[in-house]
């Protein structure tokens, strides 16, 4: 065989076999660790927070390639964003940059949605003068008619 | 970078010799074997050849019990709804092990929605079917008992002949899937007293496309394709004549090097298992261990606190073809029914992955995997794994060598999920 087939698109492909932020942070604000009950896999994310804002990201995964990729892209997804618009992240966002994944793939994202949302979860169980803040910013925007999805 | 092909138990290369036979049957000898002309005879000869050279490999009495098919699924769907169909007077109830190919658990779970029963008998930790089992399932309403020869994901090698006397005994059709074994391991359908046998060529250096069905004369059968009388009535539809010619050159071929394609595969299999036992901490071997009550070219091995697709890509980015029966392989989701049945532990069933080695792997070969599987696949894998991390953390314990520390990997994933492992 001279050319390569791949299961997964390049760009997964890619990120299967030089992951991005994989590993631990040892000083993490934030650790989430969830499981999918469909298939078995494991994830977890550890976030660095400095004032509101994700400074840094590490994934560690037991899982299939697509598991991998996805937390590996998530990782890189989130870094630079703040705590509200993490708590706004969709699983969507992993499978267009990837490129897309297999229709049986696509719960792999919402596995690293779910590790992102545990990690900030549990910073804010931590830090509950933050997460009053959040409640307070998402209050008074539902009070707000113009932001309102009309 | 060197490439290993170890998925021999989904396909083989064709053998040069089987190629060269079939090339005339495409353009040449391109008749149709129902016509009554030249055309037509040649090709009616040519697939009597290769029955005769099917009926050998497996000591059928008369090549006449040779029945040409598409496929294996199309074979066991044949010998399931084709021996029910034709005894639904006499009984309605089937007898299988519940670590059988779909082709057959899912033909049985056709007939149950027609009102047959079955009984699926249950297998030990390593796939062994208890044929005294077989025996008790069976009742005065059993119109067949399908146990297959060698089991298509842990090697396993049943008691064919002990479950053929019962069945001989009670005077009920016994049907064996030898999808796994032929080619590989001696078949001699009078011994094992089979009514029906199966096997695909492409398992042993033949070509895809077509499919054996063993059918001993006594055993009563209706056809399940509709259409002309090809196959003595019992498969309709035109012969795939030049994939029949290619089936005998490679059963004839298989029956001549068997003993020596068995010596060859048993020894390089138990190098492949040392070599990954000693280099590899917390792999578990399922099924039998490489002997006599394991088929000789085959391995399904469990590596802890790694996933088993994982696996499988990593090693063919190494140039090593593998397969695996971990769920995140599965298009359903779920792990292999044959690791739930010998009761391996969910964990386990997710790291799994299955070697089968052919003729042509060389000692070479088998040292380039278990240096490439120790040295890159696994370290690099379980170095992403929180699992493996946990582990040595004392936070989950392994299932393979336990050490006490920790809860099983299991309850932990059970735990993070919130729902409990399928």
């Amino acid at each position: 065989m001279s050319e390569t087939y791949t299961l997964y698109n390049q760009t997964v492909m890619d990120h299967f076999m030089n992951p991005r932020n994989m590993g631990d942070l040892p000083d993490a604000d934030g650790v989430g660790e969830v499981g999918a009950a469909a298939c078995g896999d494991i994830m977890k994310i550890s976030l660095k927070i400095q004032d509101g804002k994700i400074t840094d990201a590490r994934f560690k995964t037991f899982g299939c390639g697509s598991a991998i990729a996805s937390s590996s892209m998530a990782t890189e997804l989130i870094k630079g964003r703040t705590v509200e618009e993490a708590l706004n992240f969709s699983n969507q966002e992993v499978v267009d940059a990837l490129g897309g994944l297999p229709p049986v793939k696509i719960h792999c994202s919402v596995l690293a949605e779910e590790a992102l949302k545990a990690a900030l979860e549990d910073y804010l169980k931590k830090h509950p003068e933050v997460a009053a803040k959040v409640q307070q910013k998402e209050a008074e925007k539902a009070a707000t008619p113009e932001t309102a999805n009309a | 970078m060197r490439r290993v092909y170890l998925d021999h138990l989904s396909a083989t290369p064709l053998l040069p010799e089987a190629f060269e036979a079939m090339k005339p049957y495409f353009i040449e000898a391109f008749g149709n074997a129902s016509s009554l002309h030249q055309y037509g005879l040649q090709v009616r000869d040519a697939i009597a050849r290769a029955r005769s050279q099917l009926a050998a490999l497996i000591n059928a009495p008369s090549a006449e019990d040779i029945i040409f098919t598409s496929d294996g699924t199309e074979s066991a769907n044949l010998a399931i709804k084709g021996v029910a169909y034709a005894n639904q007077r006499r009984g309605n109830h089937l007898v299988v092990s519940e670590i059988e190919h779909p082709s057959v658990l899912n033909s049985v779970e056709f007939l149950e929605k027609q009102g047959f029963t079955c009984t699926r008998v249950k297998v030990d930790g390593e796939g062994m079917v208890n044929p005294e089992d077989v025996r008790a399932a069976i009742t005065d309403k059993t119109i067949l008992v399908a146990v297959h020869h060698v089991n298509h994901d842990i090697g396993t090698i049943e008691p064919i002949r002990e479950i053929g006397r019962i069945c001989a005994e009670k005077g009920v059709p016994f049907y064996v899937d030898a999808e796994a074994s032929a080619g590989w391991l001696p078949i001699d359908v009078q011994q094992m007293g089979a009514s029906l046998l199966s096997f695909s060529p492409h398992k042993f250096y033949g070509p895809k496309g077509v499919g054996v069905l063993y059918r001993n004369k006594k055993a009563r059968l209706v056809s399940i394709l509709h259409g002309g009388v090809q196959e003595g009535g019992r498969r309709s539809g035109t012969e795939n004549v030049p994939a029949i010619v290619g089936a005998g050159v490679a059963a004839e071929v298989a029956l001549r090097e068997l003993n020596q394609r068995f010596a060859h595969t048993s020894r390089l299999q138990k190098k492949l298992w040392e070599g990954l036992k000693a280099n590899v901490p917390y792999i578990k071997l399922n099924g039998p261990e490489p002997g006599p009550r394991r088929a000789p070219h085959t391995l399904n091995i469990s590596t802890e606190f790694i996933e088993g697709e994982g696996q499988l890509l990593m090693c063919d980015l190494n140039g090593i073809a593998v397969a695996s029966g971990s769920s995140c392989v599965s298009k359903s989701l779920k792990i292999s029914h044959v690791l739930a049945a010998i009761g391996l532990d969910h964990a386990l069933a997710q790291g799994n992955i299955i070697m089968s080695l052919g003729k042509d792997t060389t000692d070479e070969d088998i040292d380039y995997v278990v240096e490439k599987f120790s040295k890159v696949v696994v370290p690099k894998l379980r170095n992403m794994s929180p699992m493996w991390d946990e582990f040595q953390r004392g936070i989950i314990d392994s299932v393979i060598s336990p050490t006490g520390r920790g809860r099983s990997f299991t309850e932990h994933a059970a735990a993070v999920s919130g729902k409990p492992a399928h």
